[in-house]
């Protein structure tokens, strides 16, 4: 282990922070000029060109707001959950390749922090930790309203990890791996996308559910619970909870991308290997914005009916799925996938379309 | 020499969190070191050079048992634990099996070592995904389907307790 080795993981890790970091604080830009044009109206355009450095000021304002911590809290745990909380988020992304290996002052560089040969698992272990974050804060403020939050939040992350984990297993059984650089390069030619179309959507729903995005944002519902477990942050530890929420949308952007969406690959990419982020970061960016879409067009589910769907309808689709996937591969035929895992998935929206049906009657 | 550095901290580490757990007064903090504690043993499978192991015990004991743990405790407001112990028996009989445990540990380790040779050194592909499946799916597959029937029986045995009693009040 040379030091220059360890030079390049330092550097590799810098770069990786400072774009999630600069990503996190136009993600919010991104969101609200999305949002604005969605329900007619402009947005942030006063501070700098587009408003390109409302970002700046938000950052600027967050920092000089008083910090405040309740008296009956647990100060401790209280200042620990912010910071529990980000560390995932900016951890998850080390597993993800960018690109193929270029070469740079002479040396060959691999365009990803860590290559493991357990990527996947590492993802799972590590997106599994950042519940703690949420329940730590509800229970240190000493707040009825965010402790509800902290449990809504553990028991529906929990909930929908199980449909994710399930959802990563078609691209490991296709990609017969866990490394995601083999992964990504199986999807040569047809993308996982193509292959699993039902098991991509379990993953980007139970994914919304894992970030607690709209219209799974249970744990902070302002109208019920004023906003959830982060009601008594203020100040930059307020900051850190944002910017956990923003750097987990792009980081799982990216996981989605590289699963299912082909990653780095794109014509041209084998002559020019540097198109590689350039590709990686257009999905990112076209997934961003399906994100910011779907909070912009769904009301927030109740919360009985979110964990009904988890359990009832997304788990027994993924075991489904799962299933099909591994049935395709051991015959050899290919194609089966994605006729018997649509028809499964059509089947299911069907019931589900049944029993609201039924529901609606009853009612009336 | 590094991998030793890093055994020393890291045993330093697991033995304070278990402590931790032990003897703190709040059962919040007492899960949470507990956590650590899986978390460093997460890190030792690592040094083995076992990553398989590591992220599974991350993602299953650290980011799933006690996650629920944290769940109870918090719903049922159980934070301050009781002064006294609650099972007056379980203290001298932890005390004796730890001892059996010791002495076990110790026979093993020593004979072992009179005998030649410690333990085999581990296989190039060793604790990579792919050997542990076709060990897991081949040559441990009985024990494998037994314990997953088990674990449905115990899941199916949850649902049942959860349900309301047909003709009971509700």
């Amino acid at each position: 282990m040379d030091s220059a080795l360890i030079l390049e993981w330092v550097i590799k890790s810098a770069i990786l922070i400072f774009v999630l970091l600069t990503g996190f604080a136009y993600l919010t830009l991104f969101e609200r000029r999305a949002l604005a044009r969605i329900q007619v109206r402009i947005g942030p355009n006063r501070a700098g060109p587009f408003g390109l450095l409302q970002p700046v000021a938000d950052g600027l304002k967050l920092i000089f707001k008083e910090e405040l911590t309740p008296a009956e809290a647990d100060k401790v745990l209280f200042t620990l959950a912010p910071v529990v909380t980000v560390v995932p988020a900016l951890i998850l992304a080390a597993v993800i390749p960018w690109g193929r290996d270029v070469t740079l002052f002479g040396r060959q560089v691999s365009l990803s922090v860590a290559d493991l040969n357990v990527g996947v698992l590492y993802i799972m272990a590590v997106s599994s930790i950042a519940v703690y974050g949420i329940v730590l804060a509800g229970w240190s403020s000493n707040n009825k309203y965010a402790l509800l939050g902290g449990l809504r939040s553990s028991a529906q992350m929990i909930s929908y990890e199980l449909a994710l984990g399930l959802a990563f297993v078609p691209a490991i059984l296709l990609a017969d791996s866990m490394r995601m650089v083999d992964i990504v390069e199986a999807q040569h030619p047809w993308w996982f996308v193509v292959i699993q179309p039902v098991g991509t959507a379990i993953f980007l729903i139970a994914t919304l559910a894992e970030v607690n995005r709209a219209p799974f944002d249970m744990p902070e519902a302002e109208q019920e619970l004023t906003a959830g477990y982060h009601t008594e942050y203020s100040g930059m530890k307020f900051a850190l909870f944002f910017m956990a929420e923003y750097a987990k949308m792009i980081v799982i952007s990216s996981i989605a991308a590289t699963l299912f969406f082909g990653g780095y690959l794109g014509p041209g990419v084998d002559r020019y290997p540097w198109l590689g982020p350039l590709y990686l970061f257009i999905k990112i960016v076209i997934l961003l914005f399906g994100m910011i879409w779907l909070r912009a067009t769904f009301p927030r589910i109740r919360y009985d009916r979110l964990m009904a769907f988890g359990w009832k309808v997304l788990l027994p689709l993924a075991l489904a799925v799962t299933f099909i996937t591994a049935l395709g591969i051991v015959l050899e035929m290919l194609w089966l996938i994605p006729v018997l895992s649509l028809a499964a998935g059509l089947f299911t929206v069907a019931m589900v379309h049944r029993a609201l049906r039924r529901k609606a009657y009853a009612r009336a | 020499m590094t991998n030793l550095v890093l055994f020393l901290v890291l045993a330093v580490v697991a033995v304070v969190t278990a402590l931790g757990m032990l003897l703190s007064r709040n059962a919040v903090y007492a899960a949470l070191f507990l956590v650590l504690n899986f978390a460093t043993v997460a890190v030792f499978y690592i040094l083995l050079e076992a990553p398989f192991i590591a992220m599974t015990q991350v993602t299953v004991y650290a980011g799933a048992i006690m996650v629920l743990f944290l769940f109870v405790i918090m719903l049922l407001g159980a934070e301050r634990l009781p002064g006294t112990e609650p099972l007056p028996w379980q203290r001298p009989l932890a005390i004796f099996l730890a001892l059996v445990l010791a002495v076990e540990a110790g026979y093993l380790l020593f004979a072992r070592r009179a005998a030649g040779g410690m333990f085999a050194s581990a296989a190039p592909d060793f604790g990579s995904p792919q050997a542990i499946g076709t060990m897991l799916f081949n040559r441990y597959l009985l024990p494998f389907e037994v314990t997953s029937v088990l674990l449905l029986v115990a899941m199916v045995g949850a649902i049942v307790l959860t349900k309301k009693e047909k003709g009971g009040r509700e």
